[in-house]
């Protein structure tokens, strides 16, 4: 007679999750991935190609300006398998981040109307995105081989084996940033301005046009601060055997994206409760 | 003793009002440091009720205010109240939109709310597609869909479109494919906000009687709605929540007259306030009084049986109206419309010029209404497209007694059948 199934209360403890609810709603969540994936490329003409041609005419970008023009070393590696290598990643997390962070104003009008547990949101971004990276992989993978056999200064090594890892972690990244910008979004628009123009100078901390090997100890400590630093070095040492790998490099980006991800929990559960008064 | 189902404890919803901008983040500020010296939020105090008429001192308001109810399994409650009332506020904390400032509410088993149809359509998606993707927003796994498609298509009615991306739909089509996706929940409560106002008669129809197949199946229903008819309809019990609080809960019948005839200073004064709540205005001219007299001019607020009456209404122009037309109408005290009166000379009767400023309207009736309770409804509008410029609806109440205004008229029975009494002759051969 005493037990009620919801109780709904004006505050919840912090750390009152309700992480059992994604899980009653996982079908939600597919369905929103397969919705994205097919009204994005329903009216296109070129479809899922567009998946390849981002990362092409990206790699061939860089490798004219940064390769070509600024004659950026790439550790005595082909230029566009370097290039290409750390886009594959990079795009990853930042379309992961660009889109998870607008989760609260884009949807605005669903979640007005209908409860569900609003983390499913942004866990279906980062699952499309995945789907995504999977296949610029293939990509990816096609020029690696044909490099592979081509040249001998590539040189795959164990740490390949950390790869799947890599991604789950440059994902969280990516989706902790997210949730903590779109919760302040919802109060303090100016953040959105921000997130594109961040994003963008967040790529140049990071080691995608430039390999660490080439930035002066004198401002090293600034890109390895960049959590992503350590990822996009160590997958690219994996597949090419030049870079930079680093236990401590590596631990200091787990321990980040462990805390950034507890702390955007934290944040967005507090505002997916309140944010349709502000919004 | 029935069971309780959904528990409301001391709900109150405070919103800020006025723009989001710069004193928002000193309030944060504010805000954070008075909880870190372990004090009360300091604008939680503050704050008016829910009156929209009045201006309130301060930038906070209660929306809702110290709600308490409980809602019994099988019960089917509607919620009433003019706009504003906060009826929407009470069901977006129902369905968890959005949370409440204090208090609390318990729920028992599941909770489907419908406070629009067709959430999270993707124009894009096929109709097929679209109701695995509303199911699953509205909280169904792909299996209960799977299982319910069939009969969800033929429900909708578009089954021969439902390979079709749903921009291509019709808004009809949309609105009904939304409701049957929301009508195969099997909630053990359902929350439903006005849906009913879109769409045709027909579909209304059918959407009443689902809701009524749920309830009969021993399940939840909240509905919340402006129409009164839907909810005697459907509802077996009311609440009636006035500026954020609870005016009345009870039988429906008896809650939808209260709230019908909450306006008792104009039954008083016959003056009609200001802030009444209009359903139609376009602002050109407005009622500002009503009156019912006898013959002679006296005012009265019964009748008796047969007795002809005078409506005085006092209407304001505020500016020159060419071809209007003014209409009275009578109806039973829940607002169903029993007569329609026209200020019409003959068929070619064009309307009335009415000049800027206050005029006094007066209509004689001559109809024997049925000893009971009668609303009186005003209205005036153009004759020649029918809009409305202004109508306020069951703004006088008057009663007919049983004793007849000639001696011998008085109505002899205890039942009153029907409302009017015809004037009809009889033969028999």
């Amino acid at each position: 007679m005493n037990h009620w199934d919801l109780i709904i209360k004006p505050h919840s403890k912090w750390y009152h999750l309700k992480l059992g609810e994604i899980i009653r709603y996982k079908d939600l969540l597919f369905l929103f991935v397969k919705r994205d994936f097919v009204s994005v490329y329903k009216q296109t003409i070129l479809g899922p190609i567009w998946f390849f041609i981002q990362p092409i005419i990206t790699a061939i970008t860089f490798t004219i300006i940064f390769g070509n023009l600024a004659n950026i070393s790439t550790d005595g590696l082909p230029q566009i398998l370097f290039y290409l290598c750390g886009i594959t990643l990079w795009g990853y997390f930042s379309d992961t981040l660009t889109k998870t962070a607008d989760t609260f104003t884009a949807n605005a009008n669903i979640f007005g109307k209908v409860y569900f547990p609003r983390m499913i949101v942004p866990l279906s971004v980062v699952v499309s995105n995945l789907i995504k990276l999977g296949v610029q992989l293939f990509l990816f993978l096609a020029v690696w081989v044909y490099f592979l056999i081509k040249e001998d200064s590539i040189h795959p090594n164990w740490t390949l084996a950390l790869v799947p890892f890599l991604i789950l972690l440059m994902g969280f990244l990516g989706l902790s940033f997210g949730i903590i910008i779109s919760s302040l979004t919802t109060k303090y628009r100016d953040l959105k301005f921000l997130v594109t123009f961040g994003v963008q100078l967040l790529m140049y901390a990071s080691p995608i046009v430039y390999p660490l090997s080439i930035v002066p100890d004198k401002y090293k400590w600034i890109i390895l601060a960049n959590p992503v630093t350590s990822i996009i070095e160590t997958f690219k040492y994996a597949f090419l055997g030049v870079g930079v790998f680093n236990w401590m490099y590596l631990l200091y980006s787990f321990a980040f994206t462990l805390v950034l991800f507890f702390v955007g929990l934290i944040i967005f559960h507090r505002v997916e409760k309140s944010f349709m008064d502000t919004v | 003793m029935s069971k309780i189902v959904l528990k409301a404890h001391n709900i109150s919803k405070q919103y800020r009002l006025g723009q989001l901008g710069t004193g928002t983040v000193s309030h944060d500020l504010n805000r954070w440091w008075y909880k870190l010296r372990g004090k009360e939020d300091p604008y939680l105090k503050v704050g008016d009720t829910n009156d929209r008429s009045k201006m309130g001192g301060s930038d906070y308001v209660w929306s809702l205010k110290d709600i308490n109810f409980e809602v019994e399994q099988g019960e089917v409650l509607g919620i009433i109240g003019k706009n504003g009332a906060g009826k929407s506020t009470l069901l977006k904390i129902l369905s968890q939109v959005t949370t409440p400032t204090t208090g609390e509410v318990k729920i028992k088993g599941r909770v489907a709310s419908l406070l629009e149809v067709g959430t999270g359509f993707h124009p894009e998606l096929t109709g097929r597609e679209n109701i695995y993707l509303n199911g699953a927003i509205l909280g169904m796994t792909k299996i209960e869909i799977k299982r319910k498609l069939d009969e969800i298509v033929e429900f909708s009615g578009v089954a021969k479109y439902i390979d079709t991306p749903v921009k291509r739909y019709s808004s009809g089509m949309m609105v009904r494919l939304g409701f049957a996706v929301a009508a195969h929940l099997e909630p053990e409560i359902l929350i439903v906000d006005e849906v009913l106002a879109v769409g045709d008669q027909e579909f209304q129809d059918k959407c009443i009687g689902k809701m009524k197949d749920v309830s009969s199946q021993g399940r939840t229903v909240l509905f919340v709605s402006h129409n009164m008819g839907a909810v005697q309809n459907l509802c077996n019990t009311c609440m009636y929540l006035k500026n954020g609080q609870i005016e009345g809960r009870g039988t429906t019948k008896s809650i939808i007259e209260s709230y019908l005839n909450e306006n008792r200073n104009v039954q008083l004064t016959g003056i009609i306030p200001p802030d009444f709540y209009r359903l139609y205005t376009n602002g050109e001219a407005f009622f500002r009084k009503i009156l019912i007299t006898d013959l002679e001019g006296n005012v009265i607020d019964r009748l008796a049986f047969n007795q002809s009456f005078k409506v005085v209404v006092e209407l304001e122009a505020m500016q020159d109206l060419k071809n209007v037309m003014i209409n009275i109408n009578i109806g039973t005290t829940l607002g169903q419309p029993i007569l329609y009166a026209v200020e019409k000379d003959n068929s070619s009767y064009v309307g009335r010029n009415i000049s800027k400023g206050s005029h006094t309207v007066e209509a004689v009736f001559n109809v024997r209404l049925l000893p009971g309770k009668y609303s009186f409804t005003l209205g005036v509008n153009y004759l020649a497209n029918g809009n409305t410029i202004d109508w306020v609806e069951n703004v006088y109440f008057i009663s007919v007694d049983k004793i007849g205004y000639n001696k011998n008229e008085v109505y002899p029975w205890d039942d009153v059948h029907g409302f009017v009494e015809p004037d009809s002759k009889w033969s028999f051969k």
